[in-house]
């Protein structure tokens, strides 16, 4: 049932809107509307209904395990919602003067002074309003900085085929041809083909490190010497920082710029997909290049700083000054870890990814890098099984659906065959990742006595496999009241 | 330990089972040179009361005040239910709907708000939200500049709110896209038709026309969209969706309507919060979808024929397409939309379009109070929603502090924007407004003005 099929006309919240005032006659006819838009007409009650029984429909962390590698999806404290939520945090105008804000802007300045020193870089902008548009800045930021030499040679943005799709993507937003560079069968850059990549033409080399694949790239200081040496740039994707947080700092491994993604090492929550946050950190040499605008403390006052301060920034990324809330979120979550706490999320996410790679090892599963030491996540190839049983990586994430399990991140990376990439966090007990073992251990033998059960769950969830090729063959993405149900 | 659930006992029975002896061996493969410089600056933790505590001064410390300002985000009333629905920890702590079985709630809230921005603009379709308005403009422009193909410019006006037109350069200047200022007749405040006839029969591959403007001054909707067609231009729309209850939606704009609508969805019970987050809307013409960026859901059936939700057309995004995708966008605002669209279906189209034209009324009764303290006048004739240009006589800084220290914020200073209006200040009022609020602004301003330069108190206009 949708919203509009419950609608009745005639059906108003009288509470919810002011009392009905005259038309509008100092608005031109030609420039007014001339029939009303299709919204429902629905009861509080029939809405709050509705939308409740709606959000039983979903996974969510609050319910479910959710392992969804890269995602890095732990537990949100609810003490960060709630504080960033006070009403006079809630009620301030973006556009109201500096010193009506000044309580939350000593939290945006000091979330920026933590981001510098957890991530070891010389300054942070908190502008980037997700992992995306900070990725976007990172690049705009290299690319200035050539440009401010008079480097316009370099065209080149270099990617491991292990990245995040963002990666090139964001590249190519900057006006960067991306140039894969392969990985070698131990999960690390290949360094014989980066080394033959890197020239004139680099204008740098975007890494997440740990990889998407699950382990920390044990040569980076090789690494960095190839890219520095070839005058190229370093790129930080802090997808994964979770798995180093407080450990090791992206800034001593030599990167020049890096983003972070608040939304997965800072535990805002993912909300159904957004908002996120994606500030970004430079050493010196790029810190003129930040996107605005910034945090400043000023003669005891806290002041956001402008295109006057920043005259070789890139810019401005939002009307206004970013995912604030998505930042006093974060701020909580820093404030409630301290120094030590945030040393542990590194720890606690790598022993229970370790702990659980050897879980499912034992139980049968063959993971992609068994020679190697997990980072916070680890991937589980199932190429094997698929050969055996005809039952594929994504079948057994669906499966996984109806032992009350959201899947891991399947498919990605893409170079790895059926592949399972799963992120458990550190705020998962041993418990729940000892169920998750005895689920995946079921789903084993279901593969081999019943395939077919297998392949085609989900048989408990609301709704089972969708048809995905008439999703986007017959195009049916707007609701119209002529085709009911 | 904040949020991690191990006991002794279970670390030790976990590092047993991996075969390692510490937390620390778990790491070896990270040059030791690289670990454990540690965060002595830092500060220690502190406990949610102690956060709580702390949260609470600084809250407190920016106090509340009676908000005139607008300028593309706009005080309203947020019903309860909104957020205490919106929040709730199954919508709130899930992620990105990947695995569509199990997120039929989020991906059917996204068809049915889809479904009512597409309506509210009259667009064929819309996506499932960018990051703000201002990115989705500069969105809109890549995708126009995609779609024309031939075109690498676009016409921007000065009436498009300043801070959206940086963000448009930020965005699109590496990409090879040249933007081309229109500029607004000084009487009316919108873009003249006459202003465009310099670029009539040139190359480019869209119009931006703002409504309203970053003056709230109405654009000659229907003029503009017919001269961007009838000179193979795009028609980009920027428009406050809240506004749409009672003006023009995009695709009604002349003979055949806008072609892109973008804009920011704040107004549709977003708190201000400093400024985020906010959700960005995309809505187009049914032949432009598969250029449009960000996340599409679309319904379909299961295998047993049963309707279900799913993203759709993600041929076109970074996660499949990498570097040849639409746009890098991967997160969007789901959280926003989600109330957004409780939002609209609590007010229902009559509630919605008694909320617009409250803050209609209202901008209209204060501007007779405030343009009736001599020295006070409009700056722009055209018609407006719910924000316009004031001209002072004197500096518009002063009065703005003298009003801030009554518990005032009264408009953005528009000197540092737009220096050619003189002392000009934008003000704004939405419903959230008493006749008593907009009396004590005049009765302030009045008085703060009179002190100024002109010994006795001024008049106001009584009450109409």
């Amino acid at each position: 049932m949708l919203i509009f099929e419950l609608s009745r006309r005639g059906r108003r919240n009288p509470t919810q809107a002011p009392a009905a005032v005259p038309e509008v006659s100092a608005i031109p006819e030609s420039l007014r509307r001339s029939r009303p838009p299709l919204l429902p007409e629905v009861s509080e009650l029939d809405a709050v209904r509705h939308y409740t029984a709606l959000s039983q429909k979903n996974f969510s962390i609050d319910t479910h395990f959710y392992p969804l590698g890269s995602c890095t999806m732990k537990y949100n404290p609810r003490a960060c919602d709630a504080l960033a939520m006070l009403p006079q945090f809630l009620a301030r105008h973006p556009a109201a003067p500096d010193d009506t804000g000044q309580g939350f802007l000593a939290c945006m300045y000091e979330l920026q002074e933590t981001l510098k020193e957890v991530t070891g870089m010389a300054a942070v902008s908190l502008a980037p309003m997700a992992g995306a548009q900070g990725e976007f800045s990172g690049v705009a930021m290299i690319r200035a900085y050539h440009d401010s030499r008079g480097d316009a040679a370099r065209t080149e943005m270099l990617v491991p085929d292990a990245a995040h799709g963002t990666n090139p993507a964001s590249a190519v937003m900057c006006g960067y041809t991306a140039r894969e560079i392969p990985t070698d069968r131990h999960g690390n850059v290949d360094l014989a083909a980066l080394g033959a990549a890197v020239g004139s033409r680099t204008a740098g080399l975007m890494l997440t490190n740990p990889s998407t694949l699950g382990v920390f790239e044990s040569a980076i200081l090789d690494i960095e010497k190839i890219v520095h040496g070839a005058g190229g740039l370093l790129y930080y994707d802090g997808a994964n920082l979770n798995a180093i947080l407080g450990k090791v700092k992206p800034g001593d491994m030599g990167f020049d710029v890096i983003h972070l993604n608040l939304h997965k090492t800072f535990s805002t929550p993912h909300g159904g997909g957004g908002p996120g946050a994606g500030p970004v950190g430079v050493n010196a040499k790029l810190a003129p290049f930040l996107p605005l605008p910034l945090v400043a403390l000023e003669k005891g006052g806290y002041r956001l700083l402008g295109e006057r301060a920043a005259p070789l920034s890139i810019g401005r990324l939002s009307a206004h000054i970013g995912n604030a809330g998505v930042l006093l979120r974060a701020y909580v979550y820093v404030r409630l870890l301290g120094a030590q706490g945030m040393r542990r999320v590194g720890e606690f996410a790598t022993l229970n990814a370790n702990y659980l790679m050897a879980g499912l090892k034992k139980a049968g599963f063959e993971v992609a890098f068994p020679e190697r030491r997990a980072s916070h996540e680890f991937i589980v190839t199932l190429k094997r099984l698929k050969e055996e049983t005809g039952v594929a990586a994504m079948d057994v994430a669906k499966r996984l659906l109806d032992k009350g399990f959201h899947a891991p991140t399947t498919y990605f990376p893409l170079l790895v065959a059926e592949c399972l990439l799963i992120e458990p966090t550190e705020t998962e007990s041993k418990q729940t990742l000892d169920a998750f073992v005895a689920a995946m251990k079921e789903i084993l033998a279901e593969a081999r006595a019943d395939p077919e059960l297998v392949k085609k769950a989900p048989h408990t969830t609301p709704v089972r496999r969708l048809d995905d090729v008439r999703a986007a063959r017959e195009l049916d993405l707007v609701w119209n009241p002529a085709q009911g149900e | 330990m904040p949020f991690i659930p191990h006991t002794e006992e279970d670390i030790k029975a976990m590092l047993e089972a991996i075969g390692v002896a510490s937390i620390e061996n778990l790491f070896d493969e990270i040059p030791a040179a690289l670990r454990g410089r540690g965060l002595p600056d830092t500060p220690p933790p502190l406990s949610e009361m102690e956060a709580a505590r702390l949260m609470r001064e600084r809250a407190e410390a920016d106090g509340h005040y009676l908000n005139f300002i607008g300028a593309g985000a706009y005080e309203h009333h947020i019903p309860a239910a909104v957020w205490r629905i919106a929040a709730r920890g199954e919508f709130h702590s899930a992620y990105t709907p990947y695995q569509a079985e199990a997120s039929q709630g989020t991906l059917q809230v996204l068809y049915e708000y889809q479904t009512m921005m597409a309506s509210l603009t009259e667009m064929d379709v819309a996506n499932a939200s960018l990051y703000d308005g201002a990115s989705a403009l500069a969105e809109a422009v890549l995708m126009a500049a995609r779609a024309h193909k031939s075109a690498k410019r676009v016409l921007l006006p000065a009436t498009v709110h300043p801070a959206y037109r940086k963000v448009v350069q930020t965005i699109v200047r590496n990409q090879g896209i040249e933007l081309v200022g229109v500029p607004y007749a000084p009487d009316t405040g919108h873009v003249a038709p006459e202003a465009l006839a310099p670029f009539a029969g040139q190359d480019f591959a869209a119009l931006v026309v703002p409504q309203p403007n970053f003056f709230g001054v109405l654009e000659p909707v229907d003029e503009l969209a017919d001269w961007a067609r009838a000179n193979r231009m795009f028609t980009i729309a920027v428009v406050n969706p809240l506004a749409l209850a009672i003006l023009k939606p995009p695709g009604e704009w002349g003979n055949s309507g806008a072609d892109i609508a973008v804009g920011d969805g704040q107004p549709l019970g977003i708190p201000l919060a400093s400024g985020g987050p906010y959700f960005g809307f995309m809505a187009c013409r049914k032949e432009l979808v598969r250029q449009m960026p960000g996340r599409i859901v679309g319904r379909t059936v299961d295998v047993d024929g049963k309707p279900g939700y799913t993203l759709t057309l993600q041929a076109r995004e970074q996660h499949i397409r990498r570097s040849k995708a639409t746009s890098n966008i991967c997160t969007n605002q789901g959280l926003m939309v989600t109330a957004a669209t409780i939002y609209m279906a609590l007010l229902g189209p009559q509630g919605l379009a008694q909320v617009a034209r409250t803050c209609h009324a209202n901008v209209l009764m204060l501007l007779g109070n405030l343009t009736a303290i001599e020295g006070v006048e409009r700056a722009f004739s055209g018609p407006i929603f719910h924000e316009a240009v004031l001209r002072l006589k004197t500096p518009v800084a002063p009065v703005l502090r003298a009003l801030q220290a009554q518990g005032i914020l009264g408009g953005l200073n528009l000197a540092h924007d737009c220096p050619e209006l003189g002392h000009a200040l934008l003000v704004c009022a939405t419903e959230t407004k008493n006749e008593e609020d907009l009396m004590l602004y005049a009765g302030h301003l009045a008085r703060i003005i009179g002190r100024r330069f002109r010994p006795a108190p001024c008049a106001i206009k009584p009450k109409p």
